[in-house]
């Protein structure tokens, strides 16, 4: 396996995509993810140079809407799915005060 | 001797645009709703909803970076910034990273030693603001309410170029006063629709290089921007005499303890993912639309000063007071419209409306009368239907109020007596209860008619034109 | 004839013609769901009340004649990623176990204005991600061809209740494959339409530039019709296309006299099942019979779609499945220290191995440092993938390929390795990064009595091409049993789940074949 993937990185990806794993998983995971990108490395033997990469497969552009109002108060169905809300809002675990 | 250094800032200011929809949904954007209660799927990140373009946005961006000398991006996309943060729906923003909208542009602000100085822009983009999050001290939680996520925002990003807080305070100014004037947004710091985050670093004087930087956040006045660049300023530099490292890192500045604190946790990977956003289209700005743009740009402050001396002859000083707030200046064009007195609208602007705004430490986007009212008051005074000392008494509750001064005056019975015989027999009783003053005046002391104009307007409450008075107690010495 | 055999277009033809009712359709598809469900498990939902209750009501409007179209009445099953007012919606993850969406999937309204009834909600991949069906957190759906093997996937669970009767169409999602290989081991119509026809508000994304929804059918009719019912213009997607032509059911005409057919030697080589080629070239020669241009071409890059296709799929599932956080809906943990424990414990017991396999790739190929070594790097060769393309519609009209290099594999043998089940979406992948139409169809039976599906490729816009020449071999290959011993099972009112029925059908597909007609 060409790629091989630390602890480091299992735990770092872990963070970024606020993934646990357990000792076992993260084991399994940092196989498959460098089977997988060893695989993905395939896409080394060509040449893109020059190639403008493709997000978006067909030229639509320029799809806007008015600034006119649509919404209605539908604040008791948007908290029907909530875990916890209170007083009309969802309810999470305390935030620190450090947005991120 | 302690070495020199020099303080080098480079600002991202948010600005919360005047759309009346969200940036990707139809929601509203009134201030002041009970929370929640403007929200949709799409901007409480309900699984499957998609965002749609408001193309108000759009146009407000383009306009400020037309305003600000920037080139418009031809063909730009929108991004996504990945983090996971409860007032962010979805846990990721949509933003610009790789295509904004404006680049390389430019304002010029004066400074306070004299002369100009150009602050380069870098770039502005559009992205939807986050939600509010209340911290619930009873349940040791945080409550969400999403009526602000999805509100429009631009991003404009000043190149590394000031140098202290004068020259910072100058550029916000400047950087309001373009945005009211496009009306894209009314740009109050208090309030949040206007926000500064502070990239400084300092180095020795003379150096090329620049130091590690630190970004700022939650500064919500010009003096809090002040103080935490002072404060951040002198951190640093102890940190650099005293041999240490500077982290690049993101700080919060607490104002009432004037100073400021790292906001990083270890969950804070500081790696946003950005990538392209598959879910919006690009926005591609054709050569037709950036003609239209330009054309309907309004009138800004500096053609708006020649107007002004061109067209109603008044003062430069009046015209700097009066066009350093698009408000006023609105304000001016109506009320010298309906009253065709532009001189005495601007004698009203100078004169009372700036003492009762300093007196009551206001904005001039905050004033409340209207033109129409103002108007009204200066016809009442031209046809002597209340002398000026009324005229101020009116203005006073007009200012807090923006009552109809017609009907005010009306109401309290202000207005000036025209009749003859009452004014007459009065003035009588004074003459006859003031001898010596009468005695002074006749003695050639021209000072004494003062006094006795004065007893007459006491008697007469006010309600009589001085002139008049004057003119009678004359005649009847 | 049966009810219960009709195609969709059928049913809604007898009910209009007042020999039967939607309520009596709905009724006999839910006892048939009944009787079926413990073997196949098709459904995660099935909503019995309220498919009755709308058939009533739905049978009333037709009888007003507010109703008229070729889908009122007609009861269908719809993909469990596909949001549904008031009815759970799990895209099979037990971190939406208890998801009520308040809004309807736009593709969905449309089918009810049409005067669809709703069954219920089908298996699939736990968020489509899975070619098997077997990564629901629901349990795995089974072929109903034979219970020992696995329906494909991600629309699994819709290919699966079309073929064993458990609905007259369905809805799936086709994100690299997931419509057309599972109609194919099923046996049934499935067809991806261009990126931008279908609305994709109310669809919970996986890949958002590579999803489309789209139809399963019991044949090629049927699948125009729901096509045409379900493609339209919506403002509340960005990526919606205007275009005029989705009047689809136009095209079914046979005929494909002239018809310039290119088969890629690329979709033939290592790896393809010798009985699947047999089966899809001979497929090829019926359309040369009736007058196509069968010729073959090199259309390259083929075997880099795969790499590129999981590098930008996990990178936008990653950032797509990130607002799953136990805070506005869905499974939040029992137990946490703090806001970034209740995130982690909540996702991680919430998505099932498949899906942090794929959240965690994608959030790699999107980190700091490796953007653009993988992430833009995938987009340029997109670029290429998509290139070649359209030189080859330069000089076809449609591309003719197997849909997977294999039939149905048995329960549990893809899972335990993941790259070999990606390795199964080779054939179908490149169309979706190049945003293409293309249409699965069954055209043969292997030995172990499982269908064998033919896949149709057209240019952006082309459904058309695709439909006729789909319709033209439809015709030439004869009727297609759903499912071996439909008709016998119903005659001898027996439920059906010995496997040895999978021969009988078999024989009777081969015995049509050979006679190379239609026998409608």
């Amino acid at each position: 396996m060409a790629n091989i993937i630390s602890d480091e990185t299992i735990e770092y990806v872990g963070i970024l995509a606020k993934l646990e794993l357990s000792g076992e998983e993260k084991e399994q995971a940092k196989s498959d993810m460098g089977r997988m990108l060893d695989y993905i490395d395939k896409l080394g033997e060509l040449d893109t140079t020059g190639v403008e990469p493709m997000s978006h497969v067909f030229p639509v552009h320029n799809v806007f809407r008015e600034d006119v109002v649509t919404n209605g108060d539908t604040r008791e169905e948007l908290l029907s799915n909530a875990p916890q809300h209170k007083d009309g809002m969802f309810m999470a675990p305390r935030t620190f005060d450090t947005p991120g | 001797m302690s070495k020199q250094y020099e303080t080098v800032i480079g600002l991202e200011v948010h600005v919360e645009l005047a759309t009346k929809t969200k940036i990707f949904c139809g929601c509203s954007t009134a201030f002041g709703a009970k929370p929640n209660t403007q929200t949709c799927p799409v901007c409480t990140g309900m699984p499957g909803s998609l965002p749609v373009l408001n193309k108000q946005v759009l146009k407000y961006a383009i306009a400020v970076g037309l305003a600000t000398n920037c080139d418009i991006t031809r063909y730009a996309k929108f991004d996504r910034k990945n983090y996971f943060y409860p007032d962010n729906p979805q846990n990721y923003q949509i933003s610009q990273l790789y295509l904004p909208i404006c680049r390389n542009g430019s304002v010029e602000i004066e400074m306070e030693e004299g002369g100009r100085k150009t602050v380069g822009i870098h770039e502005i983009h559009m992205e939807e603001d986050a939600g509010k999050l209340i911290h619930d001290e009873w349940e040791d939680s945080s409550l969400v309410d999403y009526n602000r996520s999805g509100v429009p925002l631009i991003e404009i990003v000043s190149e590394p170029d000031m140098r202290s807080a004068q020259e910072v305070i100058a550029y916000l100014e400047k950087l309001r006063l373009i945005i009211q004037y496009l009306g894209a947004s009314d740009c109050k710091l208090q309030e949040g629709s206007m926000r500064a985050d502070v990239n400084l670093s300092v180095r020795e004087s003379g150096a090329q290089e620049f130091g590690t930087r630190t970004e700022m956040k939650n500064l919500n006045s010009f003096k809090a921007i002040s103080r935490a660049i002072a404060g951040e300023t002198q951190r640093q530099i102890d940190l650099i005499e005293s041999g240490e490292k500077i982290v690049q890192e993101t700080r919060r500045w607490d104002d009432v303890k004037g100073e400021s604190y790292a906001m990083r946790s270890k969950e804070d990977a500081q790696d946003y993912r950005y990538f392209p956003d598959p879910d919006l289209a690009p926005v591609v700005v054709s050569d037709e639309m950036l003609e239209q743009m330009k054309e309907e740009q309004p009138e800004f402050r500096t053609e708006k000063m020649k107007r002004y001396k061109e067209e109603y002859g008044i003062p430069d000083y009046d015209i700097e007071i009066i066009t350093g707030s698009k408000h006023m200046a609105d304000l001016f064009e109506s009320a010298a419209a309906l009253s065709g007195q532009p001189k005495k609208v601007s004698n009203w602007l100078m004169g009372e409306t700036l003492r009762l705004m300093k007196e009551k430490e206001m904005d001039a986007s905050d004033l409340r009368f209207s033109p129409q009212n103002l108007a009204k008051l200066i016809a009442l005074t031209d046809s002597k239907a209340v002398n000026s000392s009324v005229a101020k008494e009116v203005f006073e509750v007009m200012f807090e109020k923006d009552v109809d001064p017609e009907k005010y005056v009306e109401e309290k019975g202000l207005k000036t007596v025209n009749d003859e015989g009452a004014l007459r027999s009065v003035v009588e009783e004074v003459l006859a209860a003031n001898p010596q003053s009468v005695a002074d005046f006749k003695n050639g002391k021209e000072k004494a008619i003062g006094f006795l104009v004065g007893q007459t307007m006491k008697a007469m409450k006010g309600k009589a034109d001085p002139a008049t008075v004057n003119q009678m107690l004359r005649e009847m010495m | 004839m049966n009810i219960l055999d009709m195609t969709a277009a059928e049913l809604s033809a007898t009910i209009k013609a007042g020999r039967t009712t939607a309520v009596d359709a709905a009724r006999a598809m839910l006892e048939r769901i009944e009787e079926q469900e413990g073997m196949y498990h098709c459904y995660v939902t099935v909503d019995s009340e309220g498919a009755m209750a709308q058939a009533r009501e739905v049978q009333e409007r037709i009888e007003a004649g507010e109703l008229t179209g070729p889908l009122a009445g007609v009861p269908l099953a719809v993909k469990d990623n596909l949001c549904t007012a008031g009815l759970l919606t799990t895209c099979s993850s037990k971190i939406l176990g208890n998801f009520v969406p308040t809004y309807t999937a736009e593709a969905v309204s449309r089918l009810k204005k049409a005067g669809a009834v709703i069954l219920g909600k089908t298996n699939m991949d736990e968020f489509a991600m899975g070619s098997t069906t077997e990564t629901s957190a629901y349990g795995a759906t089974k072929n109903p061809w034979n219970t020992n093997y696995v329906p494909g996937g991600s629309s699994g669970g819709s290919a699966a209740a079309v073929a064993a009767g458990e609905c007259y169409y369905a809805l799936g999602s086709d994100t690299g494959g997931s419509i057309r290989q599972p109609a194919s081991y099923c046996g049934v119509v499935g067809m991806k339409p261009t990126y931008g026809t279908v609305s994709r508000y109310g669809l919970i994304a996986y890949g958002s530039s590579l999803d489309q929804i789209g139809p399963l059918t019991k044949d090629v009719t049927d699948c125009a019709t729901v096509l045409e019912a379900i493609s339209a213009h919506d403002s509340k997607d960005s990526t919606s296309v205007e275009r005029q032509d989705t009047d689809f059911t136009c095209a079914l005409q046979d005929d494909v006299q002239g018809m310039r057919i290119g088969i890629p030697n690329d979709y033939f080589g290592e790896g393809l099942d010798e009985e699947v080629k047999a089966s899809v070239l001979k497929a090829a020669g019926e359309l040369k019979k009736k007058g196509a241009v069968v010729e073959r071409f090199d259309l390259s890059l083929v075997e880099y779609a795969i790499p590129t296709y999981y590098t930008i799929a996990a990178a936008e599932a990653s950032s797509n499945l990130e607002r799953f956080d136990g805070i506005k809906y869905g499974y939040r943990t029992a137990d946490y220290a703090g806001l970034h424990n209740m995130y982690k414990k909540s996702r991680s017991e919430g998505f099932g191995e498949e899906v942090k396999r794929r959240i965690m790739l994608g959030s790699f190929v999107l980190s700091s440092g490796y953007y653009d070594a993988y992430y833009l790097k995938a987009l340029r060769v997109k670029a290429l993938i998509k290139k070649a393309f359209d030189e080859a519609f330069a000089k076809y009209d449609v591309i003719l390929g197997p849909v997977a290099p294999t039939t149905a594999p048995e329960l549990g043998a893809s899972l335990s390795d993941p790259i070999k089940m990606y390795l199964g979406d080779i054939y179908t992948i490149a169309v979706n990064l190049a945003g293409l139409p293309g249409i699965s169809l069954p055209c043969g039976i292997d030995q172990k009595g499982l269908p064998i599906g033919l896949q149709l490729i057209g240019d952006c816009f082309q459904e058309k091409k695709l439909l006729r020449a789909a319709y033209a071999y439809e015709r030439a290959r004869g009727a297609f049993q759903l499912r071996p011993g439909t008709d016998k099972r119903m005659e001898r009112n027996l439920p059906n789940g010995k496997q040895t029925k999978g021969t009988e059908g078999a024989e009777k597909i081969k015995q049509t074949e050979q006679e190379g007609q239609s026998h409608e």
